[in-house]
């Protein structure tokens, strides 16, 4: 994260590290949360978004707004404690969902509730400019609008009074902001890798929706969706970017209270070198992440293609760190007793979420080939 | 004039002004500094010196460097503003790294007012290339070990010193003006403690210069024989055996490389085709367009552009607020020499079997991914090898033990340095 932070932004950060810290500690996690359906207090996410967490994208004139004005840098800020702290809950859905309503505009009660935390939202990203064979698809009937098909994973599915639902249209991208009890939608549980981050298979079986649904324009959302993609992808780069800190801070440390051969593990050469390329990723992992919050804050050109940079480096490199991290550990580092796995599982999740690095690799191309068209 | 109270984003707009008028597109070799032959080498060099004339001229050398020694005493955040509105643009790259950074920086720190007055006002001419005399046939990464020997004269009363030795894997000594020297003054002192730096001028009797052909068939890289070579005392730099402090600021600055606030080069993400052909254009050529594996490979090594020009940034940022220690720009070299490996790596596989052979042309439109290829490593060697930064960012920067040495509180004339005999 940024060494040059306003005082306004470390207070943000430090209040939520706080919060986080005294409700949602690992030990909580490992014994309570662990066996809860939803994975976290619907109470507590509440007390939580008053602190500001989901307003962040949101232009002030739609309710929203961040302590620096620089919206994406605030929200990665928070992002990146989530990830130090393992934390549950839906955070990155609620703040694309409420982004993508404040900046369209409509849907005000819905976006009231998941500013001021009393709902939550899960994103049904069934269409996505690197699937070739979207997994939803959404047509006009009249004025009213149909969604047919199954997009996995999607979280917090089971706890959401709203699904932000991505679908191809002819000629386009659609987003519809559809009632999660609306008639029609098959939503089954699936297990996952995190100790409580819940996800979903949600099915649409011609789920009819009136115009009101419509999330910006008909098989015009392509460019909003690029964004939330980016938004997306900056938030789940800083919660990683958390979460590799932890996981390699206790690594360290671990070196030096381990002993084996009458030495510490950080006196061998061997091992300090892999230190060092850790430590190399860390940083360089901070530093795109960081780049592309920046990027969005700034409406930079570059802006869409840094969100995936970070996303195919800081996807490829998260797990690799704590993997390693993992190695370095020996046996104890796969146990669940151990904190490890709470950052093992964090990063690894994320890199799965709103395009994996080979997606985002494939769009940065695609990127390169339109500008060398265009120039 | 520029104003030394002048802000970031005015200066910026000055210096945009300035470059769009008077700086032409960038040249191929201004980034791979690769000419066909010597010919065309010493063309380069003399266009370089001209070109950091003209911007000497138009008052934007020495962004960093005091006003008194003929620079602008601005700030990093004012380079970088150059640095980036530079991309795309033709700049003296021979200048940029070694003589801005490490040898310039070096200078300006430790050099006598007599030494920073005559040489960096002509360093930011254009008048003096430098180049750092620092590896040695035996030893390249042990940069302490150093053996080039400097001794009092001793006659005729003066204190004039010989100096007898030899340096290797200088870059460019052939045409080079000055280099910074270390070399030992005292054998009866443990290794650090008995260097000496030397500023050394190059063309000299007595200063043989060899060139080293690489396995691409070039030969930019030198090593300097010196034989006897008198020179006055007012040429050392710093206290007689006190090189080492000289030392490992000199590290410091070396590993700054190109991100040193003293260099004028463009950093930016321009993507500009000028830049030489990238990814892309050796994808298009190999027709792998279409293949999903191929355009992975091209957005990976676009990426790992955008994670290398936010890391410098980083490195930037921490060393302004206060956060880093100076050691931390090993985290940057070792990044960068990794990803430079990888993306030379990419490049080879896009190529497909056509970077076996190539003919004039295709090298025109692609470069030479099999050779680069080959020459991979060189990112991972040059400037101090990747291992030491591992060593260094382990010991200096997470604080984890320090390697055990077999030539530490032992006069250095004790150090073995080579297998016992007999």
């Amino acid at each position: 994260m940024w060494h040059n932070l306003g005082s306004d932004q470390e207070l943000f950060r430090d209040t939520t590290a706080r919060f986080l810290e005294q409700h949602v500690g690992l030990a909580h996690q490992r014994k309570v949360l662990r066996h809860d359906p939803a994975g976290f207090d619907p109470g507590w996410w509440k007390s939580g978004a008053e602190l500001g967490w989901t307003m962040c994208l949101v232009p002030e004139a739609a309710g929203g707004g961040s302590v620096s004005g620089r919206g994406p840098t605030d929200a990665a800020l928070i992002a990146y404690e989530f990830g130090r702290h393992a934390a549950p809950g839906p955070f990155v859905d609620c703040n694309i969902t409420a982004a993508a309503l404040g900046r369209a505009g409509g849907h005000e009660a819905a976006l009231a509730a998941l500013l001021g935390g009393e709902a939550v939202a899960g994103h049904c990203l069934g269409a996505a400019p690197w699937r070739r064979d979207p997994a939803i698809e959404i047509r006009r009937d009249g004025s009213d609008f149909i969604i047919s098909g199954e997009v996995r994973p999607v979280e917090s599915a089971g706890q959401a009074r709203w699904l932000l639902v991505t679908g191809a249209s002819a000629g386009g991208m659609t987003q519809l902001l559809v009632p999660a009890d609306a008639p029609g939608i098959a939503i089954r549980p699936l297990k996952g890798m995190d100790v409580t981050r819940r996800f979903f298979a949600v099915g649409f079986s011609g789920v009819r929706l009136p115009a009101a649904a419509l999330v910006g324009g008909f098989a015009r959302a392509d460019e909003a969706v690029s964004r939330q993609i980016a938004e997306a992808a900056v938030l789940l780069c800083a919660e990683a970017v958390g979460a590799m800190d932890a996981a390699f801070a206790m690594t360290l440390d671990y070196a030096f209270q381990r002993y084996t051969f009458g030495r510490a593990l950080a006196s061998y050469q061997a091992l300090k070198h892999r230190f060092a390329d850790l430590k190399s990723w860390l940083e360089a992992s901070h530093a795109v992440s960081d780049a592309a919050a920046d990027a969005l804050a700034d409406d930079s050109p570059l802006a869409i293609e840094t969100a995936s940079a970070a996303k195919a480096y800081v996807g490829d490199k998260g797990p690799e760190l704590a993997q390693d991290c993992v190695q370095l550990h020996g046996g104890i580092g796969v146990t669940y007793e151990h904190d490890l796995h709470f950052f093992l599982r964090r990063v690894t999740v994320n890199r799965l979420l709103y395009g994996t690095p080979a997606e985002h690799r494939r769009l940065i191309a695609a990127i390169r080939l339109r500008e060398e068209k265009a120039a | 004039m520029i104003a030394p109270d002048i802000g970031v984003e005015e200066f910026r707009a000055a210096a945009r002004a300035w470059i769009k008028a008077n700086l032409g597109p960038i040249q191929p070799w201004d980034i791979d500094q690769e000419c066909a032959d010597d010919a065309e080498e010493l063309v380069a060099v003399a266009r370089d010196r001209a070109l950091q004339r003209r911007i000497h001229d138009g008052g934007f050398a020495g962004i960093c460097f005091p006003r008194e020694y003929g620079g602008l005493g601005l700030s990093p955040a004012h380079q970088r503003a150059f640095n980036e509105e530079l991309v795309g643009h033709e700049f003296p790259s021979r200048f940029a790294v070694p003589t801005f950074s490490p040898c310039a920086a070096v200078l300006l720190e430790y050099g006598s007012p007599e030494q920073k007055a005559r040489h960096i006002p002509a360093i930011l001419k254009g008048d003096e290339v430098w180049v750092q005399m620092l590896s040695e046939p035996g030893g390249g990464s042990d940069v302490a070990g150093a053996t080039t020997s400097a001794v009092r004269a001793g006659d005729c009363g003066d204190d004039d010193w010989i100096i007898n030795g030899s340096k290797v894997w200088t870059s460019r000594a052939w045409w080079a003006d000055w280099g910074l020297c270390l070399a030992r003054t005292n054998w009866n002192l443990p290794k650090h403690q008995g260097l000496t730096v030397f500023l050394l001028k190059l063309q000299q009797p007595g200063v043989e210069i060899h060139r080293i052909e690489r396995l691409t068939g070039e030969t930019e890289a030198c090593q300097e024989f010196m034989t006897d070579v008198r020179i006055p005392d007012s040429l050392r730099m710093g206290e007689v055996d006190g090189g080492w402090t000289i030392g490992t600021r000199w590290m410091f600055h070396e590993r700054m490389g190109s991100n040193s606030p003293y260099v004028t080069r463009p950093v930016g993400l321009s993507g500009a085709a000028a830049e030489g052909p990238g990814p892309l254009a050796i994808a298009r050529r190999a027709g792998r367009l279409d293949d999903p594996a191929a355009l992975e490979l091209v957005g990976e090594a676009r990426a790992l552009d955008i994670v290398t020009h936010a890391l410098r940034k980083r490195m930037i940022d921490a060393a302004t607020s206060g956060a880093g220690n100076s050691d931390g720009s090993a985290i940057d070299r070792l990044f960068v020499g990794m990803a430079h490996v990888r993306q030379k790596t990419i490049a080879f596989e896009l190529a497909g079997s056509e970077a076996a052979a190539w003919d004039e042309d295709e090298a025109a439109q692609v470069g030479t991914p099999g050779m680069d290829f080959l020459m991979r490593q060189v990112s991972c060697i040059g400037g101090g090898t990747t291992e030491i930064s591992r060593n260094v960012i382990a010991e200096r920067v997470l604080g984890m033990p320090r390697e055990p040495s077999g030539d530490r509180n032992i006069p250095f004339r004790d150090v073995p340095r080579g297998p016992a005999r007999g």
